[in-house]
């Protein structure tokens, strides 16, 4: 499945609103494998570029090439957004959702989802209306719906910038587990202590700009730009 | 007074006859709207196209319309020498309904377009990202919006039932045959029969009532089933 997405290429891709520049122009690279960090403070653009590659941002120049078409690449994808989307069902049917959309008949969905919601540490409330979870609950929902479907490659908006450092823990644990099991990760956060955890591959975006791409290990040792000098050293804040 | 009273508990036969064809023409005309209300409610909340703006512009004026014109308008269209007439529809619960299903679809659109637009900005993000088809899409919003909708159909329910000028006109108030509630309370009032009109009345209040109630119920059951 993997083979039929990526790599992914960018070249001179940007999205503009009102004539003004957001996010570009992105000349990028991807291949299908481990977790990959979009590192970058507030409002550099991370959330747009990933938007971008999924193809829900509008693209205002240059191309985002997958190795199929935009809205099979879609297929195969899925998309955990910065503030959880969770709809106004129980979390059992926010679970089966994606799964009745693909034709997955309503016993082995139930099944898929129990096993889902146990995973996150969900599995006490299955039958509970999804708005009333904790936000932290709501995110782990929200992770689990996006996996559930056993995506190519799933995109996570800063999943675990309002949680406490359990809840962070236990969901960098599931990701870590969804690569194991060959997900492709990319994740956007503007958290240097999880980058250095969690990360394989490191993209550091700063006013729109890529400024640096490459292995976290490199980066995080001999980081080649400025900015991203600056960054590490904490000189550049959210 | 005592007297409405009477009429009503002794259940009258000609009083249950009237207010059965009044529930049965505006719950009849209440489904057909629905049919038409919601789908159309959902389209307008997904999709941009040309006319958009334009269909909600049209339905909110429609909401205003003196359902006497709507009346009128229909009457037009069926009588005898009008482009329906060879259907021989005026005069019964058919054109009825028909004029019943005109003044409240634009009712329960408005109301149902207002609430699915705001579920829709909520799950817009997510239903894109998940390449769900328009058709997906507005069965989505229409389930999870379905208590809010519930209400839109209580409010065309109250609008039909109480409804007099439309169905006078198109229905004639015929004994036996198009005689609902309203045009009843209207023709007992006018000859002078306050203790009919008055059992009438209760009845209507009575029917409207109940249909809320139990619509009510009916979300307050399955709320408790799922908190
Ligand atoms: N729809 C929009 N209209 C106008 N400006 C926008 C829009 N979306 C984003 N922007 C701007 O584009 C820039 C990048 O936004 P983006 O949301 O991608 O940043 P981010 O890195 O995700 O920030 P954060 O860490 O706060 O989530 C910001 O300056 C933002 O104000
Ligand atoms: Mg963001």
């Amino acid at each position: 499945m993997v083979t039929e997405l990526f790599p992914v290429t960018l070249k001179g891709a940007e999205t503009s609103r009102r004539g003004k520049r957001l996010v570009g122009p992105v000349d990028l690279s991807l291949d299908g494998q481990g977790l990959c960090v979009v590192l970058g403070p507030n409002g550099s653009g991370k959330t747009t570029l990933l938007r971008l590659m999924h193809g829900t941002a509008r693209l205002t120049g240059g191309t985002v090439q997958w190795a199929c078409d935009m809205d099979t690449a879609r297929h195969h994808q899925a998309f955990v957004f910065q503030r959880p989307v969770v709809l106004r069902r129980t979390v059992e049917e926010n679970l089966t959702y994606p799964l009745r959309l693909r034709g997955v008949d309503r016993k082995a969905a139930k099944a898929a989802a129990q096993d889902w919601a146990e995973r996150v540490g969900l599995g006490q409330h299955l039958t509970r209306r999804a708005m009333v979870l904790s936000g932290g609950e709501q995110q782990k929902l929200a992770i689990a719906r996006a996996l559930i479907t056993n995506p190519a490659l799933v995109f996570l908006d800063e999943p675990t910038a309002s949680l406490d450092g359990r809840a962070m823990r236990e969901i960098e644990a599931i990701l870590l587990q969804a690569k194991a099991d060959g997900t492709r990760l990319i994740l956007s956060t503007h958290d240097m202590g999880q980058a250095r955890r969690i990360a394989d591959e490191v993209v550091f975006i700063l006013g729109g700009q890529v400024h640096e791409t490459g292995p976290a290990k490199m980066f995080f040792d001999t980081p080649k730009t400025p900015e991203a000098r600056a960054f590490l050293k904490g000189d550049i804040v959210e | 007074m005592r007297h409405a009273f009477w009429l009503v508990v002794t259940f009258d036969a000609e009083l249950a006859e009237i207010a059965l064809r009044s529930l049965r023409v505006t719950l009849t005309a209440l489904v057909i709207a629905c049919l038409i209300a919601l789908p159309l409610a959902a389209l307008l909340a997904v999709r941009r196209f040309r006319w958009r703006r334009a269909t909600i512009a049209l339905l909110n004026a429609l909401m205003g319309l003196p359902p006497v014109v709507v009346g009128l308008i229909v009457y037009i269209f069926l009588s005898r020498s009008g482009p329906f007439g060879a259907l021989g529809l005026l005069f019964t619960p058919t054109a009825m309904i028909v004029a019943q299903v005109i003044i409240i679809v634009p009712l329960i659109a408005s109301i149902a377009h207002q609430s699915l637009r705001e579920l829709w900005a909520e799950y817009h993000d997510l239903l894109i990202s998940m390449n769900v088809t328009q058709m997906q899409k507005m069965r989505t919003l229409i389930w999870d919006a379905r208590r809010a909708l519930l209400t839109a159909a209580l409010a065309g329910f109250g609008r039909g039932i109480g409804e007099v000028g439309a169905i006078m006109i198109v229905g004639g108030n015929i004994d036996n045959a198009t005689r609902v509630l309203t045009t009843a309370i209207a023709l007992e009032t006018g000859k002078g029969e306050f203790a009919l009109a008055l059992a009438l009345g209760f009845v209507l209040i009575a029917l409207a009532l109940g249909v809320n109630l139990a619509i009510h119920w009916i979300g307050q059951t399955e709320r408790d089933s799922r908190w």
